[in-house]
């Protein structure tokens, strides 16, 4: 799916949070969002899923607009929010939010918790899940409805190591598939791992949009220079 | 002193000798109360759950008025049913005054506020939580009450209980609308109001324990209906 966005502007509470950020990104790889906090990462995605209208531009995906795509992109957020029901059912939910027949959301919903590795406790309590369960949760509900794109913000902030690591898995598992993923991260070793592009916020304005290799090998200014350092040290 | 023992004994002497004058004043009571409760959940938990997920320029002005509700003084709530239901009245025709459904309307006209507000309250803190989540999903409105309705169906329990609380307990409506009549539209609250203008203060207090020993019974039921439900979704 090709992103055009065209001067984007957002306001709140009488300040501009996000200002004239232009940029098209036609890459198949997965795209992260970078920034320190506070720099408009969420925000965007927000915005890029159609959950926030931009005070001035445009969003547009392979020229339309997101509120017209429906499922066609659907979001994962930091903290997973998953309904009182059991692993299956979550699942089953979205796809009945989304008028699937009811005969077919039960193989849609195990295949995606195949996929997340979630296979084995299918009728297990949502709420009684792991932190890493829960998030690979969150993904599996949001690949059950076939998307084009999957936003994530920052899907393994709040997760240990081994839990990261697991729901990283299953991000890769969902580029094969062919699905854009644009995500943010504070983690640039997990940011070189999944992605080949990167967008680079600060104080909402666009600092930096390359490839991996560029970011790192030539930062567009101090701030840029001054983000990887902190967070590589 | 003497009052509070004469009644501890007339109420447990009404009990052990299951006296059907008083089972059947128990059993209008609950049926009109239980009806009420049930009409007035029926349209309080969807209008609840609506107005707490949809945005329309007067929402708040409704909750406003939900809210001030909630204290509807019984009396006048039993004055504008008895003028409805009047022979004189737009229902008249009916024929629906000193009946068990006038005291069923009387009552879900008082119940329906405190549940419908207790259940916006309710949902619009659900809402926060999960709205974005919902409609990253692609749930529209009424999907979105009705997921969130379910999400919160324990602490409904708690909005139907507060009605019932309501509904049990009243007096002053259902005595213009129903007229307390004997062996038709005679409730514990009534006879209470009835024994005590009678001077018979132990038959009233008595009663009176009755009714809150039945509302124990009531709560308890619910309770444990929410426990187990809570321990079998969990399982």
């Amino acid at each position: 799916m090709k992103l055009e966005i065209e001067h984007l502007v957002y306001r709140a509470g009488g300040r501009t949070l996000m200002d004239d950020i232009h940029l098209i990104s036609e890459s198949e790889h997965c795209t992260a969002l970078l920034g320190a906090n506070g720099a408009g990462k969420s925000l965007l995605l927000r915005l890029c899923h159609g959950l926030l209208e931009p005070a001035g531009g445009s969003i547009r995906w392979n020229s339309r607009p997101p509120r017209e795509l429906g499922a066609a992109i659907t979001m994962v957020f930091q903290k997973p929010v998953l309904l009182c029901r059991s692993v299956r059912a979550n699942v089953e939910h979205a796809l009945y939010l989304q008028g699937v027949a009811r005969a077919a959301r039960r193989a849609r919903a195990e295949a995606a918790l195949e996929l997340a590795g979630l296979a084995d406790c299918m009728e297990r309590h949502a709420d009684v899940l792991s932190g890493g369960q829960q998030q690979r949760l969150a993904i599996a509900r949001a690949w059950a409805l076939k998307p084009a794109v999957i936003l994530m913000d920052e899907p393994t902030s709040k997760l240990d190591v081994r839990s990261a690591a697991s729901v990283e898995k299953t991000i890769g598992d969902l580029r094969r598939e062919g699905i854009k993923i644009i995500l943010t991260s504070h983690n640039l070793a997990q940011v070189r791992r999944l992605c080949g592009e990167v967008v680079f916020l600060h104080e909402g304005r666009l600092v930096q949009h390359c490839g991996m290799d560029d970011f790192f090998a030539r930062p567009a200014d101090d701030i840029v220079c001054e983000f990887i350092e902190s967070q590589t040290f | 002193m003497t009052d509070f023992s004469e009644a501890l004994e007339t109420a447990l002497l009404l009990m052990v000798n299951l006296d059907a004058g008083l089972v059947e004043i128990i059993a209008l009571s609950l049926k009109v109360s239980l009806t009420a409760v049930a009409v007035a959940a029926l349209i309080g938990l969807p209008l609840g759950a609506l107005l707490a997920v949809s945005r329309f320029p007067t929402r708040r002005f409704w909750i406003n008025l939900l809210n001030t509700f909630m204290g509807l003084p019984p009396v006048v709530v039993g004055l504008m049913v008895y003028l409805l239901l009047s022979r004189a009245g737009p229902l008249g025709p009916l024929g629906l005054l000193y009946t068990p459904t006038a005291m069923v309307i009387a009552q879900t006209l008082l119940i329906l506020p405190i549940i419908a507000a207790l259940v916006c309250g309710l949902v619009q803190g659900l809402f926060d939580e999960y709205h974005e989540q919902l409609r990253s999903l692609g749930s529209r409105t009424l999907a979105t009450a009705r997921t969130l309705l379910w999400e919160g169906r324990f602490g409904l329990v708690t909005a139907i209980l507060a009605g019932f609380g309501r509904g049990s307990a009243e007096v002053g409506a259902v005595l213009i609308v129903g007229g307390n009549i004997n062996h038709s539209t005679r409730v514990i609250t009534t006879t209470i109001a009835l024994e005590t203008s009678k001077g018979n203060l132990a038959l009233a207090l008595a009663l009176g324990l009755i009714l809150i020993l039945v509302s124990l019974l009531v709560a308890s039921a619910a309770q444990w209906l929410h426990t187990a439900t809570v321990r079998r979704s969990r399982q």
